[in-house]
């Protein structure tokens, strides 16, 4: 099975723990017309990463890499939820009898529905194995 | 082996303490007797000639400080006649009023010797075509490296400094084989080189660099060897001790303060107090056979270790391994000296955060709370929040480690921190605020 159409490209920016960060990344993203899709910020103590699906992540990439911005990409899925009380039980539990360790996560509702993005390690795998359970993934061409 | 002067060289250790206390004994009795200055030093310190019964007695002796030589300006505190007196040097005075140092015929000769030495021990002598790239003139660097050369019977090549060019052009139609100049200005010589298509390792006979006036490192000795395919020696000095004057022998492991020329003594910074071989702390040197400007316990300032054993080239003077830092930049931790220097030399062992750094001090409650921010590598960034706090949690390790003291990291932005060449801006001490 082709996995590879389900993984997005998700931008990964290194951000100190300082008033502006934030605005800064936005703000460049604006500059270059970067739509952001969905985004989290993850902090430890005195700096974080900004996590964003964006629909030209190269895009993205080079405009914040010129800013001096440390900024990688990672790969991670999206798996559809139903937008009810409930949905995210019904997925989360799928992955847990799966057993796919989720590094991180984070989620959007919309007017498409409800979107759980994952960080996994072994993407493929998790991949297989959500399918095979009866879950929908998303293909990376939705989101850009 | 060759050696300059073989009886000094090789004087067992306590021939040569006990030469050492005859030149200090004397050199004592001479400045007591003739000079006011260092007679009402002794006067307001309590010590008189007579107390100094052996070599550990220098400790009785009050210090002197380069503001000693500023207050004095120019010449105040000389103790030859200007008969005497065959040369000035004056120092560039970058960090205050500058200072005036003479020299009579002996006091040239003595540097001239403390030179020849070096250079022998480094294996360089007739044949040899030494290049002369320090600055000629007030500056001690050109003149003193010139006048050692010629007295091993090598070649003087007097470029100075400037026209690097014209500098690679001479090195190579005269067949240099060593360079003298500060380590910066040899690595712009190497840029410079590669532009011209010309390999320093091969197409020319380079094959020793004298190298000081300013501070660097191992890992930079490494770099200038392997790039440019010469051995790099370290050579020490500053104009109030004469100029450029103690280098490494071949062995690399320290440059080798003559015992004959300087007493060395490392001391507490704070306390003054003398510390033991090995212990880092403030070089402070007596020049013992000085005429027109002696220096007794002269604080220079620099920070550094002294090694007493035989060296494994045989020469028994003590050494001096690399100069570590400035007093000035001094930070105490909790009752623990801290160098800036330190912090870099630990940053550049590892490679998932650059060599910048600023280092923040507070005190929170009683205690003094250290903070080094650093920037992350961009080929270390991980999205893994766990992976950054392992690189972070390794950095405070590593620097909790060689400076025994507690540090909290703070991982920044790559070109972040504020790019100085000095110091002094890498530090926020906010204790004194």
């Amino acid at each position: 099975m082709d996995t590879k159409k389900f993984v997005i490209k998700q931008i990964s920016v290194f951000s100190e723990n300082r008033p502006g960060r934030l605005a800064a990344i936005a703000q460049a993203l604006g500059e270059v017309k970067v739509n952001i899709l969905a985004f989290s910020i993850a902090e430890a103590n005195g700096f974080g990463v900004v996590r964003a699906l964006v629909d030209h992540p190269q895009k993205a990439h080079d405009k914040l890499q010129s800013l001096g911005f440390n900024i990688a990409f990672t790969d991670v899925i999206a798996v559809k939820m139903k937008d009810t009380p409930g949905g995210l039980f019904e997925v989360a539990q799928i992955l847990g009898d799966a057993g796919i360790n989720i590094e991180y996560s984070y989620a959007y509702s919309g007017k498409g529905g409800a979107v759980l993005i994952l960080r996994v390690d072994q993407v493929d795998d998790a991949i297989q194995q959500i399918q095979a359970s009866g879950a929908t993934l998303l293909e990376r061409t939705l989101f850009h | 082996m060759v050696l300059w002067d073989p009886r000094i060289e090789e004087m067992p250790k306590a021939d040569l303490q006990r030469m050492q206390y005859k030149l200090l004994k004397s050199l004592v009795y001479r400045l007591y007797s003739f000079s006011p200055f260092y007679h009402d030093r002794m006067k307001e310190q309590n010590v008189h000639p007579d107390d100094i019964r052996e070599l550990s007695d220098v400790r009785k002796l009050p210090f002197m400080f380069k503001r000693d030589l500023r207050d004095n300006y120019p010449n105040k505190i000389f103790t030859a006649t200007k008969e005497e007196l065959v040369r000035y040097h004056v120092s560039s005075g970058t960090t205050g009023k500058p200072t005036v140092v003479g020299y009579t015929q002996n006091d040239l000769d003595l540097w001239t010797t403390s030179i020849a030495r070096g250079m022998t021990s480094i294996g360089l002598g007739r044949g040899d075509v030494i290049q002369v790239s320090y600055g000629y003139g007030l500056f001690t660097g050109g003149l003193g490296l010139h006048y050692g050369a010629e007295r091993i019977g090598a070649t003087v090549l007097p470029t100075s400094v400037g026209n690097t060019e014209r500098q690679i052009e001479l090195m190579q139609d005269l067949g240099a084989t060593v360079i003298c100049c500060t380590p910066s200005y040899l690595l712009h010589i190497g840029e410079v080189a590669e532009k011209m298509g010309v390999n320093l390792g091969k197409d020319t006979q380079l094959r020793t660099g004298i190298l000081g006036a300013e501070p660097w490192t191992e890992k930079m000795r490494s770099r200038i060897e392997e790039w440019l395919g010469i051995k790099a020696y370290d050579i020490y000095g500053t104009s109030e001790l004469s100029g450029p004057m103690f280098t490494e022998c071949a062995e690399q492991n320290g440059f080798h303060v003559w015992s004959d020329i300087a007493l060395t003594e490392i001391i507490d910074p704070k306390t003054g107090e003398p510390l033991e071989p090995g212990e880092k702390g403030e070089v402070t040197i007596t020049i013992l056979q000085k005429e027109a400007l002696p220096m007794i316990r002269y604080r220079i300032g620099d920070i550094a270790t002294m090694d007493d054993e035989v060296c494994a080239c045989g020469r028994t003077a003590p050494r001096i391994h690399r100069i570590q830092g400035r007093v000035d930049d001094m930070l105490i931790i909790r009752g623990i000296n801290v160098f800036p220097s330190q912090i870099e030399h630990t940053l550049m062992t590892i490679p998932e955060v650059g060599q910048h750094f600023q280092i923040v001090v507070e005190r929170k409650g009683a205690l003094d709370d250290m903070r080094v921010r650093v920037e992350l590598n961009k080929e270390s960034f991980s999205d893994k929040i766990d992976d950054l706090m392992k690189i972070r949690q390794n950095v405070e390790h590593r620097l909790r480690n060689s400076l025994n003291v507690n540090v909290d990291v703070e991982l920044v932005e790559p070109g972040s921190l504020p790019r100085f060449e000095g110091k002094s801006k890498k530090v926020i001490d906010k204790r004194s605020m």
